[in-house]
Parts: structure tokens; C-alpha cells; sequence
């Protein structure tokens, strides 16, 4: 079901569903993982997570006192729900932008919406 | 809407919907900007541009001196989904022809 003017983002994550993307959150962490899923607020899931810039952001990755002997690879977050409010940039895959649907997806959602 | 008023500009949204496959350029909250080519966007202004530059401007005071000392910092992306709810204006393309 298409409701315009509110399906055309929510659409077009659900068909990149099983790809490569990075997350760019307000605080400036980014978060590289497949996209599992997505919903109509741009909640997004991910998996087979890895923080983009370990070094800057350590808290996604070094251990805490119990975890303290487990190396980090081990520890860091493996899969995540990401709310949509916080999610500043996608960075999205070459190969999942189909430029000529965006576009003819867009103008009908201006019409309609 | 008749077809010969698709190009009108009636309301704010109708001008992004002209700079549609047009570099356009995107000032965000927190000095960041954005120049890239707008591929799709929707009423909330969320977006995806391609070949995008992204520009960050910060402001570091020395220690010594107390000047300000302005910092850019630039990086391009192949394809970019912006949300909206960081977006403070969008400009059409610099027709410079």
C-alpha cells in the first residue's frame, strides 16, 4: 500500500533492505552495517554493525570493567536499533540509488502531497 | 494543477521540486553545508543528493592568543541521505551563464 507523501524514503530503505550502508548520527557517530529493516519513521535496524571511527568513539568498542578481558572485537555493539530522530546521514550505496525512479518516485509525491 | 502551471512557483516546495536532478546547495544545523545534486526529497525535506560535498565549518580559540581560528573540513560522498529535520535552507543552482 501507497499512501503519497509520507511512503517515498520509507519505499525507497525498504528495497535497499539487505545492503551496505553507513549511518551518520547527530553526535557525529557513524555506524557502518546491512540494513535489516526500516520502518514508516525511519527507524532503522542494523546488523553485523562496526563503528566507523573506533579511535574517536571508544565506548561503542572498548571493554568496561566486566568486560575487561574480552577482546574488543568481541564487544562491540553487533546489531542495533537506531532511532530515525537521531540518524543525521545514510550514506548509501552506489549500485542502490536508481536515479530515474527517485526521480519520477519524487514528482509524484509532490503531486500528491 | 494544468500541466502549462507545472513549472509555476506557487508555494516554498514547488522551487526544490524545480532543482530536481540540479546541484543544489543545503546550509544544516551545526555550520554544516551540503553542495550535491538532488536526486529526491519529500515535504519533511528529507533528501538523497549525489556527489556531494559536505563542508564543516568549526571555530577552535588559541590558547595563547585568543584568536579564533576558523576550521573547514571537507569530504565528498557518492550518494547522501539527509534528514530533514536538520536542514535550516536550500538553494536552487547559480545560474552563471
Amino acid at each position: 500500500m501507497v499512501i503519497p507523501g509520507v511512503q517515498l524514503f520509507f519505499s525507497y530503505f525498504k528495497d535497499l533492505v539487505g545492503r551496505e550502508v553507513t549511518v551518520e548520527l547527530k553526535n557525529d557517530l557513524a555506524i557502518r552495517g546491512t540494513l535489516h529493516s526500516v520502518d514508516q519513521y525511519l527507524n532503522i535496524k542494523l546488523e553485523n554493525t562496526r563503528v566507523v571511527d573506533q579511535d574517536k568513539y571508544p565506548h561503542m568498542v572498548k571493554p568496561n570493567s566486566f568486560f575487561y578481558f574480552f577482546p574488543p572485537s568481541r564487544l562491540s555493539v553487533r546489531n542495533c536499533f537506531i532511532r530515525g530522530s537521531v540518524v543525521r546521514y545514510v550514506q548509501l550505496p552506489p549500485e542502490g540509488v536508481d536515479v530515474e525512479l527517485l526521480h519520477d518516485a519524487t514528482r509524484r509525491e509532490a503531486r500528491g502531497g | 494543477m494544468g500541466s502549462e502551471e507545472e513549472s509555476a512557483v506557487k508555494e516554498p516546495l514547488d522551487l526544490i521540486r524545480l532543482s530536481l536532478d540540479e546541484r543544489i546547495y543545503v546550509k544544516l544545523r551545526h555550520d554544516r553545508e551540503l553542495r550535491g545534486k538532488l536526486h529526491a526529497y519529500d515535504q519533511h525535506l528529507n533528501m538523497i543528493l549525489g556527489d556531494v560535498e559536505e563542508i564543516v565549518t568549526s571555530v577552535e580559540i588559541d590558547d595563547e592568543t585568543y584568536e579564533e581560528i576558523v576550521r573547514t573540513t571537507r569530504r565528498t560522498i557518492p550518494f547522501l541521505f539527509v534528514r530533514g529535520d536538520g536542514v535550516i535552507l536550500v538553494s536552487p543552482p547559480l545560474r552563471t551563464a
